[in-house]
């Protein structure tokens, strides 16, 4: 298969990549997929308190070249934006940017899904800590 | 060193210089058919043909009159089978074979399924060895043949082929070999190993493609099939159509150079394949071999690289050819098959790499291929979750995950 040069060049040269501390209640993780499948994501976004836009996405992929290139793609976009905008991210924004052929498509669903996740963990840990700031 | 390095030498070899050499002639000045009984044009062909079937015979230890020429190896097996189901169909409608097997021997299997007949898919074990034992107990009365392949495709195992052919003689069931793999690369002897019926393909063994052949012992027991070409009667009756007389030419040099040069071949191959193995598995934890290195061709390495999917390590290695069992890599987006009816788990089947070396490939390459395959390998999994949680003590095997 032939993949397109913007497949290539975050497959050569992945941006983010990492993890965050999870125990940071700034820090939304989401980790989907499996690897019976062949496609694991972790995906994790730093919140910054001051101003509530993403400054921090650090990703880590098992899967095949779309499927780093997907999530690569995915933190290059994150950073910068607030939580709502990274929830709006849709999988054919990344099919479109990565021309990924049709029996890729299912990498950018996953993308999308490890964003949706990492968000979904940090908006929970963020209602988790409300009552505990309360009472302190 | 030239790249691309080719290393995927069970799909397919290239044409040995000297077996290019053997073909020409018959391409131009002695074009003739080998059915052409009345002129010298006829008589040439006939001749270049007879030589080329008693090559292919001696490296098996058959003779010429049971060499029957087709297409290639899946024509062969779809001959074997189909033709020994119809021959037979009074004496029984029992096929045995194995889950490993080739796409050509199952996919003629299931087709005669779907015309009454039954076909036992035997499971192996976690070596890809079939068990004897459990091979005599599938046989019935009504059992007609066993078609187990002689050397598996991806894993390079070596099938106890002599024992399975003394079980299917002592039970008087015809024993068909899918030799592909095998013939030409380590010895292989129809009388010794038991087999009525073996097929064969030229483009495996450094000859052209589109031409096969299929050994159809003549005595003890003579083997009889119903032709499923019909027309002009060549090939005694199995087989109509005209040869193809440039590539039997070409199939009986490669099968001559093979029958020479094995013992020093498959030794050169046997070092560089240990050597290969020995690099990656002293440079990266986590490999898997799939499949018994005991009972194995000595130019076959398939491996799992655990935690790296193997079409991103196909990607990173591009200027080398090899295959992968992810299902990625595949026309069914499945795992595979093989690796699975060994128990290797989709997870580590995703990841599995397969190397096979050839004539034409040198020490310096595997050099190069080992040390790109360590690179890549430890690059991916820098990038890889499952390698970081592996390492710091997760359980893989009792995670949660959140598949689609």
């Amino acid at each position: 298969m032939a993949y397109s040069d913007k497949v290539l060049d975050h497959y050569n040269h992945p941006r983010n990549v990492g993890s965050l501390d999870r125990n940071d209640p700034n820090v939304g993780t989401g980790m989907v997929g499996a690897p019976e499948c062949g496609d694991v994501m972790k995906l994790q976004v730093k919140v910054d308190e001051a101003t509530g836009t993403i400054s921090e996405a650090k990703f880590k992929t098992f899967g095949c070249g779309s499927a780093i290139a997907s999530s690569s793609l995915a933190t290059e976009w994150l950073k910068g934006k607030s939580v709502d905008e990274a929830l709006a991210i849709k999988n054919t924004d990344i099919v479109n940017e990565l021309s990924l052929p049709p029996v890729k498509i299912h990498c950018s669903v996953l993308a999308e899904d490890a964003i949706k996740a990492a968000i979904t963990d940090y908006k929970r840990k963020q209602e988790e800590r409300k009552p505990v700031q309360a009472t302190a | 060193m030239k790249t691309p390095i080719y290393f995927d030498n069970h799909a397919t070899t290239p044409v040995d210089p000297r077996v290019v050499d053997a073909m020409m002639p018959y391409f131009t000045g002695k074009f003739g058919n080998a059915a052409s009984r009345n002129h010298s044009f006829g008589w040439e062909a006939e001749k270049a043909v007879d030589d080329a079937r008693k090559k292919i015979a001696d490296l098996i230890g058959a003779t010429a009159k049971e060499i029957v020429f087709t297409s290639g190896a899946t024509e062969s097996d779809n001959l074997a089978i189909k033709g020994v189901a119809e021959m037979y169909a009074e004496k029984g409608n029992h096929i045995i074979t194995a889950a490993t097997e080739h796409k050509a021997i199952l996919d003629t299997c299931k087709k005669l399924e779907k015309h009454g007949y039954r076909v036992t898919y035997m499971p192996v074990k976690g070596d890809g060895l079939v068990d004897l034992d459990m091979l005599r107990d599938t046989i019935t009365d009504k059992t007609i043949l066993i078609t187990l392949m002689y050397a598996n495709n991806e894993i390079g195992v070596v099938q106890p082929v002599k024992e399975i052919g003394k079980i299917a003689h002592e039970k008087g069931v015809l024993f068909h070999t899918d030799g592909v793999q095998a013939v030409g690369k380590i010895p292989v002897n129809v009388i010794q190993d038991n087999i009525d019926l073996m097929s064969m393909s030229a483009h495996k063994i450094y000859g052209p493609k589109g031409v096969g052949a299929l050994y159809v012992r003549r005595k003890s027991p003579r083997v009889q099939l119903t032709a499923q070409m019909d027309g002009g009667g060549h090939e005694r009756g199995m087989r109509s159509g005209t040869l193809n007389v440039t590539g039997i030419v070409g199939m009986g040099e490669a099968c001559a150079i093979c029958h020479r040069e094995m013992p020093e071949e498959s030794k050169r191959l046997r070092h560089l394949r240990d050597k290969l193995r020995n690099r990656l598995e002293s440079e990266l934890d986590e490999v898997f071999i799939n499949g018994t290195m005991e009972h194995r061709l000595p130019h076959n390495l398939n491996i799992s690289f655990a935690y790296v999917e193997g079409e991103s390590l196909l990607m990173g290695i591009n200027d080398i050819a090899v295959s992968s069992g992810s299902a990625c890599t595949s026309a069914t987006l499945e795992p595979s098959y093989v690796l699975k009816a060994l128990g290797v788990g989709d997870d580590l089947a995703h990841t599995s790499i397969r190397f096979g070396l050839g004539r034409f490939n040198t020490e310096e390459e595997v050099d190069y291929v080992a040390g790109r395959v360590i690179e890549v390998v430890k690059r991916l999994r820098e990038l890889s979750p499952l390698y970081e949680m592996a390492k710091e003590g997760v359980d893989l095997s009792k995670v949660q995950w959140a598949a689609e």
